[in-house]
This record gives C-alpha cells, sequence and structure tokens, in this order.
C-alpha cells in the first residue's frame, strides 16, 4: 500500500480512458478560461436581462444549419459600421456605412438600427441603402430632439416604421409589382421584376449633418432579421445559448470539484478518526454516519433549498452534506487496517500525539484513494446540481446547464421542436461527467490493483 | 452475533433515521408551517365571528369587536398548542405521533382527484402509480441487465463485453431526466407515436382507464429501462467475472460440465446476493429519483406530488410525502440489508 506520484503518473499515462479522460478536462478547463477572458465577470447578471438581449433574434435555430440545406436560411446579423467623418464648410457629416453580403433565399425578418449619439445643436439624420444593381433607396431623414448644450440622445430606427414605407413609396414606377400589403425589407431587399430576393451586396449609409458642432456616434449596430444566429442559436427570450453554454463550463466545474473535494476531506477526515479511536467512539461516529447514509437525499435536498437558500454556495453546502458519508465509510475500514501496521503502533509506543499519527501516517497512505474518489463523485454532484436547477430550484442568477434546460422545459422547447435548446447543455453535462468518470476509473485500477485483470 | 440480533440492531437503526429524517424536515419547515397554521386560525375566527349576525350587533364599537375577536384567536391558539414555539418538545413530540400514526393533516391547496384534502388520501392515490412506474421499470431492468451481464461476462473481452461496459458507462452520466425530454422530444413531438403528458386524460372512473394509463406510461418507462439496463448488465458482469475466477468453477469445468451450466446456475447462484441486494437498493434509490422524472413526463405520482407541494410550498404535504418516500426507501434498504446478512454470515459477525 504503497505509492510515488511519479509511478502513479507512469501507470495513469499508459491507460488510454484515463489519458481521454484528462484531455476533456483539459479542453473544459480552456472553455473556463475563455469564458473569464472573453465575458466579463459582471455580465453574469446580464443573462436574466431581456434588455441586454434587444438585438438578438428570438428561438432562432444555430447558424450552422445553412450548410446541410440546400435554401440558406437568412442569418440573423448584427452589423458594425466603417465610420467617417468629414467637413463641408461649416457642416459636419457623420456617415457610418454597413456593408453586408447578402446569400440567403429569404427576406430578412426586419431590419432595426439602433443608435446612440452625443451632440450639440439639432443634427439631420438620413439613412438609406445602396442595392447591389446600382439603386439608391432613401429610407427615412428626421432630426433629432434640439439640444443646446452637448446632450446624449439614443434612438431605434424600425423598418415598420410608416416614415419607411412613405418614402420607399417613391420608387414605386421602378417595380413592376404592386406594394400592397407588402413590408418594407420585402422591397428594399426584393428584386425588380418580381417579388423575390435579389442576392448581392446591400450598403446601408447612415449620415449625420450638424452645424453646431461634430457630431459621435457612440453606438452604432444595424441589425437584419433572421431565423438562424451563431453558433448555439438563441433561445425564447433572445439570449446567446452558446455564451451561457460557455458561462456554464466554470460553474460545472467548480460545482463539482468544490462539492467534491469538500466531501473527500470531510468524509476522510471523519472516517479516518473513527477507525483510529475505535471503541465506543468509533461505534457513536459510524451510527450518525448510518443515519446520514439511509436519509433520502434528493426529498432533502428540495427541502433545504426551498426553506434555507438556492445561492450556488449553499447548494455547494448542501450537497456536501450528503456526499461525504459513503467516503467515510471506506477510510474508516481502510484506516482500521493501517493502525495495525507496525510503525504505527510503534510511532503510538513513542508517544506520538494522536492527530500526528493520523495526518502523518495514516492520511498520506489513503491519498490515492482520496484522489480517485474526488474523481468518481464529481459527475453525481454535477448531475444533482443540474436536476435542481432544472427543478427550478437552483441559482437562478448564474446561467449553468440545469438552469438553461429548466427555461427550456419552461417554455415547452422539446413540444416545440428546439432540439439546439435542449441538446447541447445534456451532453455538456454528459462529457462533464464523463471526462471524469474516466479519470476516477484509471485511477481505480491502480489504487486497487485488484481490479486488473 | 445472532442473526435474530442483527436483524434487530438495523431494524433500531432504520427507526432512527426515520425519525432523525422527520426530524430534520420539522425543523426545517416548522417556521414556516407556524405563520401559516396561525394566519389560518385568525383567519377562521374572523369568518365565524362576520357570519355570526346576532353576535356582530352585540357590540357598539370597532373595538370592542377587534379585543373580541383578539381574545378568540388567543384561546384558539392556546387550545391548539400553537402558543408555544415549534422546537418546544411538546409540540414536535406531538406532531412526531401524529406523522407515525400516518395523522397527516389536511393539506392546504392540494386536493385528490376524487376532491379530498385529506394527505392521507392524496398519497395513498398517488402512491400506487408510482410503484407501478418504477417496479416494472425495475423489473425490465433486472430482467435484461442479469441476461446481459451473464453473457458479457462469459466472454470476457469479447465485443460484446465492450459495448456492454461502454454503454454502462456512457449511460449513467447523462441524467435521467435531460433522456426523458430528449424522448417527449423525439416520440412525442417529431414522430408523434406516444403523448407528451403521461397523465391520462380520461378520470379515473372510466373503464378504459388502465389501458390509458398504461399507454402513457410507454414513454417513462423505455426511458427508465433504457438508462437503467446498461450500469445493470455492467454490474452483473464485475460480480459474475469475479465469481467465475473462483476454484469451485474451475473444479465444474474440469469435471466437464456445460459452461451455459456452469454460468447460469452455479456462478449466478454465487453471484445471487450481492445482486439481490443491490437491486433492492437501486429500487429504494429510484424512488428518490422519481421526483425530477415524474415532474419531467407529468406522471401522476408521488413524485409529482412531492414537485407540486414544494412549488405551493404545501407543508403537510411536503412532510407526508417526505415521510412516506423516507418510509419506503428505508424499508428497501432493510430488506437489502437482510437478504445481505442473510445470504452473507460475514456480514452479521463484524
Amino acid at each position: 500500500m504503497s505509492f510515488s506520484a511519479k509511478g502513479i503518473w507512469r501507470e495513469f499515462s499508459h491507460n488510454k480512458i484515463g489519458m481521454t479522460g484528462i484531455v476533456i478536462l483539459v479542453v473544459l478547463f480552456s472553455m473556463s478560461v475563455i469564458a473569464f477572458v472573453t465575458i466579463p465577470v459582471d455580465n453574469f447578471k446580464t443573462w436574466n436581462d431581456p434588455a441586454s438581449w434587444l438585438l438578438y433574434p428570438k428561438s432562432a435555430q444555430p447558424a450552422w444549419v445553412n450548410y446541410f440545406q440546400s435554401e440558406k436560411i437568412p442569418e440573423h446579423l448584427i452589423l458594425s459600421p466603417q465610420s467617417m467623418s468629414q467637413q463641408l464648410g461649416s457642416v459636419y457629416v457623420m456617415t457610418d456605412s454597413f456593408v453586408v453580403n447578402y446569400q440567403y433565399d429569404g427576406f430578412p425578418s426586419d431590419f432595426i438600427y439602433q443608435y446612440d449619439i452625443k451632440y450639440s445643436g439639432s443634427p439631420l439624420l438620413q439613412l438609406s441603402v445602396t442595392r447591389p444593381d446600382g439603386i439608391e433607396l432613401s429610407l427615412l431623414s428626421t432630426s433629432l430632439p434640439y439640444a443646446n448644450d452637448t446632450a446624449t440622445y439614443s434612438s431605434m430606427i424600425f423598418s415598420t416604421q410608416n416614415v419607411i414605407s412613405k418614402n420607399i413609396a417613391n420608387v414605386k414606377s421602378k417595380y413592376s409589382f404592386s406594394f400592397d400589403d407588402l413590408t418594407s425589407e420585402k422591397i428594399v431587399f426584393s428584386k425588380l421584376d418580381e417579388n423575390k430576393i435579389l442576392k448581392g451586396s446591400y450598403v446601408f449609409r447612415v449620415h449625420v449633418y450638424d452645424v453646431s458642432g461634430k457630431p459621435v456616434l457612440s453606438k452604432s449596430h444595424l441589425i437584419l432579421g433572421g431565423k438562424v444566429y451563431g453558433m448555439m442559436g438563441t433561445d425564447e427570450l433572445r439570449r446567446d445559448l452558446s455564451v451561457g453554454l460557455l458561462w456554464g463550463t466554470p460553474l460545472a466545474l467548480f460545482i463539482g470539484i468544490t462539492v467534491s473535494i469538500g466531501s473527500v476531506i470531510l468524509g476522510l477526515l471523519y472516517g479516518v478518526f473513527a477507525g483510529y479511536k475505535g471503541k465506543a467512539t468509533d461505534e457513536v461516529l459510524m451510527r450518525f454516519n448510518d443515519i446520514i447514509y439511509a436519509m433520502p437525499a434528493l426529498p432533502l435536498l428540495i427541502i433545504l433549498a426551498v426553506t434555507i437558500g438556492n445561492s450556488i454556495f449553499l447548494m455547494v453546502g448542501f450537497l456536501v452534506i450528503f456526499g461525504w458519508v459513503g467516503i467515510a465509510k471506506v477510510s474508516r475500514s481502510m484506516a482500521l487496517q493501517i493502525k495495525t501496521l507496525q510503525y504505527v503502533e510503534a510511532s503510538k509506543l513513542m508517544g506520538q500525539k494522536d492527530y500526528k499519527i493520523i495526518f502523518k501516517h495514516i492520511l498520506p497512505q489513503l491519498l490515492p484513494y482520496a484522489f480517485a474518489s474526488i474523481a468518481i463523485s464529481v459527475p453525481a454532484a454535477i448531475t444533482t446540481e443540474a436536476g435542481l436547477s432544472f427543478l427550478g430550484l437552483g441559482d437562478p442568477t448564474f446561467p449553468t446547464w440545469g438552469q438553461i434546460l429548466h427555461d427550456a422545459s419552461s417554455y415547452s422547447a422539446a413540444a416545440r421542436g428546439m432540439w439546439w435548446w435542449i441538446l447541447p447543455p445534456g451532453i455538456m453535462i454528459a462529457i462533464t461527467g464523463l471526462a471524469f468518470v474516466f479519470i476516477g476509473q484509471a485511477m481505480d485500477i491502480i489504487v486497487n490493483p485488484r481490479l486488473r485483470r | 452475533m445472532g442473526f435474530k440480533k442483527f436483524l434487530a440492531k438495523r431494524a433500531i437503526t432504520m427507526f432512527g433515521v426515520l425519525m432523525a429524517t422527520l426530524l430534520v424536515t420539522i425543523a426545517l419547515v416548522g417556521a414556516n408551517m407556524d405563520s401559516i397554521s396561525k394566519q389560518s386560525v385568525s383567519l377562521e375566527v374572523r369568518q365565524q365571528v362576520t357570519n355570526n349576525k346576532s353576535l356582530l350587533a352585540s357590540f357598539k364599537t370597532t373595538d370592542q369587536l377587534n379585543s373580541y375577536i383578539d381574545n378568540q384567536i388567543k384561546q384558539k391558539i392556546t387550545s391548539l398548542g400553537l402558543d408555544r414555539p415549534w422546537y418546544s418538545p411538546q409540540r414536535i413530540g406531538l406532531s412526531m405521533y401524529k406523522i407515525l400514526t400516518l395523522d397527516f393533516g389536511h393539506a392546504k391547496y392540494l386536493t385528490s382527484d376524487s376532491g379530498s384534502s385529506d394527505v392521507k388520501d392524496i398519497i395513498l392515490e398517488k402512491l400506487p402509480k408510482t410503484i407501478l412506474l418504477f417496479t416494472t421499470a425495475t423489473a425490465i431492468v433486472s430482467v435484461l441487465g442479469i441476461f446481459l451481464g451473464a453473457i458479457a461476462a462469459s466472454k470476457i473481452n469479447s465485443k460484446i463485453d465492450k459495448i456492454t461496459s461502454g454503454f454502462a458507462i456512457v449511460s449513467s452520466s447523462f441524467p435521467v431526466w435531460w433522456i426523458g425530454v430528449l424522448m417527449i422530444f423525439v416520440f412525442a413531438f417529431l414522430y408523434p407515436i406516444f403523448p407528451a403528458r403521461a397523465t391520462p386524460e380520461v378520470p379515473a372512473s372510466d373503464p378504459g382507464y388502465l389501458g390509458s394509463l398504461l399507454y402513457h406510461m410507454a414513454l417513462p418507462l423505455i426511458t427508465l429501462v433504457l438508462i437503467g439496463f446498461g450500469s445493470w448488465a455492467y454490474l452483473v458482469r464485475n460480480f459474475l467475472v469475479g465469481v467465475l475466477q473462483e476454484d469451485f468453477i474451475m473444479a465444474k469445468r474440469a469435471a466437464g460440465i456445460d459452461e451455459k451450466r456452469i454460468l447460469y446456475s452455479h456462478a449466478l447462484k454465487n453471484a445471487a446476493p450481492p445482486i439481490v441486494t443491490v437491486l433492492a437498493l437501486s429500487l429504494s434509490g429510484s424512488l428518490g429519483g422519481a421526483i425530477i422524472t415524474e415532474a419531467v413526463f407529468d406522471w401522476p405520482g408521488m413524485g409529482r406530488l412531492y414537485y407540486e407541494a414544494i412549488s405551493v410550498l404545501d407543508l403537510p404535504v411536503i412532510i407526508g410525502a417526505t415521510y412516506v418516500l423516507t418510509a419506503f426507501f428505508l424499508a428497501s434498504v432493510f430488506v437489502a440489508d437482510v437478504l445481505y446478512g442473510y445470504f452473507d454470515p460475514r456480514v452479521r459477525r463484524e
């Protein structure tokens, strides 16, 4: 029963399954790092804030479904501008142009221009579009509210606004079909001879004219509405699922690893102490252990979450309460064996203190077993937390995978065929669990040589 | 230690666990329960007074009326023992005694299908459905698992062995309820073969109720079996592999006994104790997991009742359901213990 870290690693690195687990784990950890680097922690709070997802489409499929389709579904595009400013005499002109090569087989569902502008006086804002066939349509021109001092103004222009359809009606003569009942985007993006999509490069231009100072467009986005978006699509609340799935990775790893380390440490100390002390202490401690062991965990976890609270840290604590018992049982029986070994008896005779014997002579022997149990108990912690979140008892402020699935089921995503909302979170849970199961199995074989066949 | 003493010791521990679980549950919900029952008492008294016209007329000012009502409420609270906090020994003793005698009181919001709000009625109505679903699933899973496990164990490292082990590991890392959601997606939405909600539409008095119930049970049953049999087969295989390496099997082989007979009648018989024990334990474990599974499929059993009770915080139902779930859980743990002690005398001697 003696192991060296090097020896364990040598054996471990020859185990294909264990190494697969390590590789998956490394990928998951790098996803967490990416999540932390690309998405600031402050953004956590915006997950449940509908206002921060306004630009995104509702229930859009992932963009890559277009690769498997002959008819390309219009993608939801959030375009950023190329800015230019010039001065003509006393007039300052700001121009933001949005270039898009539109190659989809359907009209966009709408277009929205969202902007924040800093100005003084009363500037004029014009929105126009140049089509692939060179026709330029003037969509809208409006003057912004007068401001004495520098003021910031934010607003949106929607394709559904009446002004736009009136302005487009001026070029009715160029089209060979009637505009009745057609919405603006179906005219702007249409061929001239029939009402079908005209593919090609469109340029949307926004001009801002001001005489009293140079206006600054601090935020400027053109959104072309579509049915597919991004890597993972969006949910009913317009949230980008790739963001939620990415954030879920560090959360799941945190929950799984903290719970398992906590339970293993607690169980190890408890079991070793009971086994080492023996007699009445052992009996009392083990009876208590039996009681916790036989309690139905899930009902009690639910009651705890409902009555005490459901913050993510409390959840970790609750899971530890039910996680340590099995480990305590095993480590007690291992401690019983080790304590009869001669070197332990010798140090006892030399008058070594109890806690020193436990920490110096018994616990180090149990370390390999401890690592194996940490790996093995991670998946259960992750799935239990996901299950609680799925029931709506999780911490709603964090987008865990279980939370995403809870939202999916409360908007009955399964019955509406929104596979991109259901599949990825579950697969992520399973992959994370599998990584730890693989590592645990490989560790187990090393720790329990009897399993080797 | 004799077998009887072993049994007695286990039974006492189990009873202790039952009491401890109840105590924890009461401790967790006690404060809420107190304020809810006090509110309902004051509401009841106010209604009684306002309904009694002659009594109402005898008061001259509203102050008099209010002080009368307050007095009545105080009297009622004292008579019900609510003036003591929930953690006073009398209160806890009384509630434990009531629960032990299956007197769970009346539900606050939930009712049974027949309209009764007695918690006992509600639980008696839901319990058979949970038992039906999970016992059927466990039976199918264990038969499939034992059969597949035996085949895998007889051909170690063959293709079928590797597939079984792989399937076991992969299937056990998916949460059951997620597979449930997927099954609903595939078999109720993509190919509408089964209903998405597992609650039968016809009332319980209808002659076609049983058929409808079984039809609605199909999807949750398939899910439970699909998720369960892999890890079962893997478990049975591991037990059997251990037994097949024992000397007495070698002796049988040397004696020329048919390999199939060795596997099914000799090896399986020796691997039976742990298998039976784990079977009893897994049945109890699945009862706990029933909460999420039943919530996903909307199966009208104990698990969904529990989930509903928690979402509206119907405390008498929560306590009653916890008690019944715990009792069932402990009963199967006890049966498992006894079986193990019976089959394997070493356990008793510890």
